[in-house]
């Protein structure tokens, strides 16, 4: 396994070495540039901007910027957001907590939900419950999120006054009670297509395992069905969950774009997209290699926890 | 350009002891203004604002203030933060008049302040005035705060006028004099909208672009700073020194919410107190209206919509093509049909506040027969597909402005529309802001654009940077004259109104200067943007000023009246 393990780091750095090529090309490449905003501002002139161009090295060829980006990230400076000119670690550092706030919050009630749905719909296949569910799940994959969460503040925050119409919290307030209260709404939110796509790979893998021939064996020596099912059945059907949630690490850290903006909530997804539209491209690139690597390690991990849990799976 | 107003405000700043008048004056002013558009009770502001700073208010904008140095390159949303955390020399009152902020008088030729050659500048400053953290403010930092400016490794935002100063010279704590290279008029503006850093902090920093002060500011302005959660709000706490009227409010929140709608929405909840930056989005202003405990109304702003000609292309070089499409406009259906009737129709670059303005230009009219004959004189014969032509040179151009503002969208498919009628074709291609306020504009790629601009330079009527021929970006001028547009007379009224200090002889050139712009049309004015505030019933004290960037300049003097 550490022969594996060792092997998997070594792809990843050169795989991370071309992401950061590409996505640095790639974002440069794209007409317009952290200044073009200041063009309609009063008072600003073409000269103005030109200067400032320069002086924050705008001018120079791209290979030229990306090697030196580059160098620094080595030695471990990301660099300085154009916005606010804190260094992008504790920019992205800033906006973590909210993420995972809200990211772990949807993701325990999706999972739970998820795999309890999806448990229910395969032992009870062709049920009312599973049409319901199969229904359910087709609805919730097709609402648009920022339509749902507009929804979901005209009823609760605007009309019935029972939730806060958006924001991590009140301003001032800062209690436990607070943070959880505000966080009701957008974790439904965010938590209702979750749910959907654990109910999907839960319900089917349900039935992949249940057909098997060792479940008829337990069946027949006469295993009660509580044991047949929770014992052998979901056991089984559970590991292809683990790819599943090392597929989620990525998504729980660089945050929800849509639920964010709608709820104002300050994280990562937010962050993302401000810095996109403001090309603030040294958060824009670190962002980009926050988020490869988790994309690495999610898979990483979950290559090593299959292999833990599946003791028929080999990882050299 | 005179600046002391007469107004009981001037001085009284200076005495202490007469600060509750001042407020009562500013906030009854306010009342006697707004009182008839928000139908509140003038009996209401009896109580007046509390003897200590009481309660808080929370301002909602659409972008995010990121910028705290007030020198860097910033966007207008910054200033938001820098009226309450800052002062400049003087500030500007929504009649455009300047009252003194740092500054115990406004310089002028009266009071000496200013040389007959407009060349030797005196400042005097007030007495007493200390930074948040209790250092002296004294005319170093006048003297610190230029020259940092024009340091060249400093990434200041706007250079215009500071690099014109000279010679700065400290004579006492409270008194400083420079030079000016040459006379400029519009820096008495530029200074309205300067706010001064401390020396004894940033003198210590190596680099000032990354100080630590840009994130831990420092100032000298009603509000001292507390606390900024990235992306979600920044929240400043009550100066109980403050030189000036107030603050009367303990805490002022300032919260980003990205989404125009999501904003409306907070400011119903009553989530937020008063709703800034772009304000409420025109299609809610008449359910706005309507909401109980919160006021709402139209404010004038200084920007005006044009349509720019690229005068480059051989099409728009020939003037009667210009009046033709001028004709052929539908001004009132775009006003009214797309802008809910807000804005009002403008013939002008300056706002109908400033007091350069000039209200004695022809007026526009939609009349598409006249635009046909315009062009029909002038030889543009109806050729294929019903566009026009003349010498080869078809009448057939692209619109261009920033993709997604479903606003603008619907006025150009109007102008579309408007202008088939009269055989010229225009076809619509928005594009992203970052690309289409980026090269395309700035150095004239585009053919016709749909723009809002502010002309000004703060208060200041001089718009070289937008119609000086040495402006102009494609040709290796240093300007925003992205359309081209080169007259003679328009370069001389534009030189000699800056290098003029008498505000009644500047008054006259730049009213010429309309009538020759309006008469050749680089652009088409539409109209003069009208945002919609929104504050919670019992905010006293909002005042909206046309000549700032956001209407909390004055949050000193809010406070809740019930």
């Amino acid at each position: 396994m550490a022969r594996f393990i060792f092997g998997r780091v070594v792809q990843s750095l050169i795989l991370l070495c071309l992401v950061s090529m590409i996505g640095f090309a790639v974002l440069h490449l794209a007409p317009g540039g952290p200044l073009a905003q200041f063009a309609l501002v009063p008072g600003m002139s073409q000269a103005d901007i030109a200067r400032i161009a320069a002086q924050m090295g705008l001018d120079r060829p791209l290979p030229i910027q990306y090697w030196e980006w580059f160098t620094r990230l080595l030695l471990g400076d990301w660099g300085n957001s154009y916005r606010d000119s804190q260094p992008v670690l504790s920019v992205i550092g800033s906006r973590l907590g909210a993420t995972l706030q809200l990211m772990v919050t949807a993701t325990l009630i999706a999972i739970v939900l998820g795999v309890w749905i999806g448990v229910m719909g395969a032992i009870r296949r062709y049920s009312v419950f599973d049409y319901l569910g199969t229904i359910g799940a087709m609805i919730a994959l097709s609402i648009p999120t920022f339509w749902f969460g507009l929804v979901m503040i005209y009823i609760f925050s605007v009309k019935l006054g029972w939730l806060p119409s958006g924001n991590r919290s009140t301003v001032g307030d800062g209690s436990f009670f607070d943070y959880a209260y505000h966080l009701i709404a957008p974790s439904i939110v965010l938590a209702l297509v979750e749910v959907a796509v654990w109910s999907r790979y839960m319900r089917s893998s349900m039935l992949d395992v249940i057909n098997q021939d060792f479940i008829r064996t337990a069946r027949a020596k006469g295993l009660p069905e509580r044991v047949v099912l929770f014992h052998h059945t979901m056991r089984n059907a559970l590991l292809p969950m683990i790819t599943l949630a090392g597929l989620e690490l990525p998504v729980l850290l660089s945050g929800a774009l849509v639920t964010e903006t709608v709820f104002t909530w300050p994280g990562m997804g937010r962050l993302f997209l401000d810095s996109l539209g403001y090309r603030d491209y040294p958060v824009v690139m670190g962002i980009l290699m926050f988020s490869a690597v988790l994309v690495l390690v999610g898979n990483l991990l979950a290559d090593c926890f299959c292999a833990i849990a599946d003791p028929r799976i080999r990882l050299d | 350009m005179s600046g002391c107003s007469d107004d009981n405000n001037t001085d009284s700043f200076l005495n202490p002891t007469r600060r509750q008048l001042l407020a009562f004056g500013l906030a009854g002013a306010a009342a006697a203004w707004m009182g008839p558009v928000l139908g509140w009770v003038p009996g209401a502001e009896a109580a007046g604002p509390p003897a200590k700073p009481t309660g808080q208010a929370i301002v909602g904008l659409s972008q995010e203030p990121t910028v705290f140095n007030p020198l860097m390159l910033h966007i207008e949303v910054d200033e938001a933060v820098y009226f309450n955390l800052f002062s400049g020399l003087w500030r500007v009152d929504p009649k455009g008049n300047f009252t003194p902020d740092l500054a115990s008088e406004i310089p002028s030729l009266e009071n000496g302040g200013i040389s007959a050659d407009g060349l030797t500048w005196r400042i005097k400053l007030r007495d007493g005035i200390k930074w948040h953290d209790g250092t002296p403010f004294t005319a170093e930092d006048v003297k610190f705060n230029i020259e940092l400016i024009n340091n060249p490794n400093f990434r200041a935002g706007r250079r215009a006028g500071h690099e014109l100063v000279k010679d700065i010279k400290v004579v006492s704590p409270t008194e400083l004099t420079w030079r000016m290279e040459k006379a400029y008029a519009p820096y008495q503006a530029i200074l309205s909208w300067t706010f001064f850093v401390p020396k004894h902090i940033l003198e210590k920093e190596a680099d000032p672009n990354t100080s630590s002060f840009n994130n831990k500011p420092i100032g000298t302005g009603p509000f001292k700073w507390v606390e900024r959660v990235p992306g979600d709000h920044i929240t400043l706490a009550a100066n109980t020194t403050y030189h000036g009227g107030g603050p009367y409010l303990e805490r002022l929140v300032i919260k980003y919410i990205p989404d125009m709608t999501v904003l409306y929405t907070q400011f119903r909840t009553g989530d937020i107190d008063y709703i800034g930056l772009q304000g409420i989005s025109p299609d809610h202003y008449d359910e706005a209206k309507g909401l109980a405990q919160r006021d709402v109304m139209p404010v004038p702003q200084p920007f005006i919509e044009n349509i720019a000609f690229n005068l480059g292309l051989p099409v728009f070089q020939d003037r009667a093509v210009r009046e033709a499409l001028y004709y052929g406009m539908d001004k009132q259906s775009i006003i009214e049909a797309i802008y809910y009737g807000l804005p009002k129709e403008s013939e002008a670059f300056l706002p109908a506040q400033s007091w350069a303005f000039n209200p004695d230009l022809p007026k526009h009219s939609y009349d598409p027969a006249k635009a046909r004959k315009i062009l029909d004189d002038a030889g543009w014969v109806v050729g294929s597909g019903g566009v026009r032509e003349k010498n080869g040179v078809r009448l057939e151009f692209v619109n261009s402005t920033t993709a997604g503002n479903h606003v603008r969208e619907q006025a150009q498919q109007l102008l579309q529309q408007n202008w088939m009628e009269i055989g010229a074709k225009m076809s619509i291609s928005n594009l992203p802001a970052a690309v289409m306020w980026g090269e395309y504009w700035m150095m004239s790629k585009f053919e016709t654009a749909m723009v809002g601009i502010g002309f000004m330079i703060g208060p200041d009527p001089d718009a070289t940077d937008f119609f000086a021929s040495r402006s102009i970006g494609a040709q290796g001028g240093a300007g925003q004259n992205t359309t081209q547009y080169a007259s003679k007379d328009v370069d001389t009224l534009l030189q000699e109104g800056a290098a003029t200090v008498d505000q009644d002889k500047r008054k006259t050139v730049y009213q010429k200067m309309q009538t020759v712009t309006r008469h050749d049309l680089p652009y088409l004015p539409i109209f003069q943007y009208a945002m919609v505030s929104g504050t919670k019933a019992g905010l006293a004290g909002f005042t909206p000023n046309v000549n700032v960037q956001e209407n909390c300049w004055n949050a000193n003097t809010w406070y809740w009246a019930n």
